[in-house]
């Protein structure tokens, strides 16, 4: 099998061209990444043109398969290490997972293999297939290439001495894959977490390291200003983006670190990045909207945001890929925003899904365990903002008539009932009986936007 | 006062019971994320507090220092119920 012509350079490539300073480097608690050997070891080539799904603990052992790999393989899929195994088999089936370059206990596969693409197929650029929290609490996997993940950075002038970038995001997902190509291609350096490591721990040793660009969730920066560690960093620049920034996040951190570049940033796995926002305000000025000329254009329809960008993913993947952009090219969020004065404001999900600190909850799904509990008759699964993970699960509960004496039908029951069930994120935090939900003319619950 | 500081650290109790999370002495000095607590049990605690006490110290926005210690965050519910 030949390699591919492809039109843009491969991850190794502009890893070598960004140069190999001083100050660069891409490391853990316990491993320093070598690029030089990295981007000078010869080519995997049992695995030229093949489906390889990389399974790591560490996320600094995927970024060394990443380079190796880019340009090499058919399509590399990006496994996040904290998705349920139980999605493997389907995963492996419809990405048609050829090769594991796994170090955790998988369990028996059957799936491997099964599903080879003809040898010879033609393909240009290595695919990246990112997972998304789907619907209904299955994953969906998202295809990008290098260039629709890093286009805009091809070519750059790297400076002498790049900034030391410290991320709370996995770099297995789409923010934290952002700031790792920025590092390998901008001639950054990266410090990375390790999996258990404390959020005090991880803060303490970006700080030995010097670490300048701070990025992560407003969940991740309340986290860390729960930390005696946040007195010992002083970024240059801090960065949110994942989930709503609100401005009570956006003031602490102001206050904290009064000399760095605080921006709120809205990117999603699908769309890219839609925008950034520098002016210490929640929300986004309503002039962005249809702005052409930048990277990404932005429209509001039925109060929904929309993106048009050149890094917009290539589709999603299930066996085969299928387009996400509309008609006109813009990707759909599913973000409700509200004009306040000059303002766009973030109103929650069209689909009602809450977001606790980063992690997806689909009310549905929380709903139907509720209502499987015997002495349950419905319930309501909403928000409740929180000031720790930004929002989380709470419910309303209509009892059973006739009174079911059985002492089941507490709230402790019925949260026992759920952990038993759900993942910690998705159990209500706090449950009240109530005599009756409202239901629509539609026959459909009525729910309450956030 | 002590009542406000009992519920608090009784609820913290209850909380990490309910997520498996095995706690220290909860001495004032103790740093809240070091407790054993995460930040999804964290949330569930200020849930359950503001409806059990009726107040929730953070929503002064801009005002709260977020707390960094299991004294720092029993101090924001006694500071909130005066």
């Amino acid at each position: 099998m030949k390699m591919p012509e492809s039109d843009t350079p491969s991850l190794r490539a502009l890893v070598l061209a960004a140069g190999d300073g001083n100050t660069r480097f891409v490391a853990d608690e316990a491993t320093r990444l070598d690029l030089s050997a990295l981007t000078s070891a010869p080519s995997p080539t049992p695995l030229l043109g093949r489906t390889v799904l990389l399974a790591m603990k560490r996320q600094i052992d995927t970024a060394a398969a990443l380079i190796a790999l880019d340009g090499v393989a058919r399509r590399i899929v990006l496994w996040p290490y904290d998705l349920p195994r139980e999605h493997m088999d389907v995963v492996l089936a419809a990405a048609g997972v050829e090769f594991l370059v796994a170090e955790w206990p998988l369990g028996t596969l059957d799936q491997v293999g099964a599903a080879a693409p003809e040898d010879g197929a033609p393909w240009r650029a290595t695919e990246w297939v990112l997972f998304t929290s789907g619907t209904a609490g299955q994953p969906k996997m998202v295809v990008h290439t290098l260039f629709s993940l890093a286009g805009h950075l091809f070519g750059g002038a790297a400076s002498a001495k790049g900034p030391i970038w410290c991320t709370f995001y996995d770099i297995r997902r789409y923010g934290g894959m952002q700031i790792l190509l920025r590092a390998l291609i901008g001639a950054g350096s990266l410090v990375l977490s390790c999996p258990d490591e404390s959020p005090g721990a991880f803060l303490a040793r970006a700080a030995a390291a010097g670490a300048t660009h701070f990025l992560g969730t407003p969940s991740h920066w309340r986290r860390a200003l729960m930390t005696e560690a946040a007195d010992r960093i002083a970024p240059a620049y801090v960065r949110l983006s994942g989930e709503v920034a609100d401005q009570g996040i956006l003031g602490k951190l102001r206050e904290q670190y009064r000399h760095a570049r605080i921006v709120h940033a809205f990117a999603s796995t699908e769309a890219g990045l839609a925008f950034e926002v520098e002016d210490g305000s929640a929300g986004f000025p309503a002039s962005l909207e249809g702005q052409t000329g930048g990277t990404a254009e932005i429209r509001i329809e039925a109060g929904a945001l929309r993106v048009r960008s050149p890094r917009n993913a290539i589709g999603y993947l299930d066996r085969a890929i299928s387009a996400i952009p509309d008609e006109a090219g813009f990707v759909d969020t599913g973000d409700i925003v509200e004009l306040r004065g000059s303002r766009y404001y973030f109103a929650g999900r069209r689909d009602g899904t809450v977001n606790v600190g980063g992690q997806k909850v689909h009310p549905e799904e929380v709903e139907a365990v509720i209502n499987q509990h015997p002495a349950v008759e419905m319930s309501r699964v909403s928000a409740r903002a929180s000031p720790i993970t930004g929002a989380i699960v709470v419910a309303d509960v209509v009892c059973r008539p006739g009174g079911t004496a059985s002492a089941d039908a507490t709230p402790a029951a019925i949260r026992d009932f759920c952990r038993a069930r759900l993942a910690p994120h998705k159990v209500p935090a706090a449950i009240r009986i109530v005599p009756n939900l409202e239901i629509a003319a539609s026959g459909k619950l009525v729910r309450m936007r956030a | 006062m002590m009542q406000v500081r009992s519920k608090v650290e009784a609820t913290i109790r209850e909380v990490a019971a309910e997520h498996n999370k095995s706690l220290p002495q909860l001495t004032d000095d103790l740093p809240l994320l070091e407790s054993g607590l995460d930040s999804l049990c964290l949330a569930v605690v200020v849930a359950r507090l503001e409806d059990g006490l009726g107040v929730d110290p953070f929503s002064a926005a801009d005002g709260v220092a977020l707390p960094v210690t299991i004294g720092d965050f029993v101090k924001l519910y006694e500071d909130a119920g005066e």
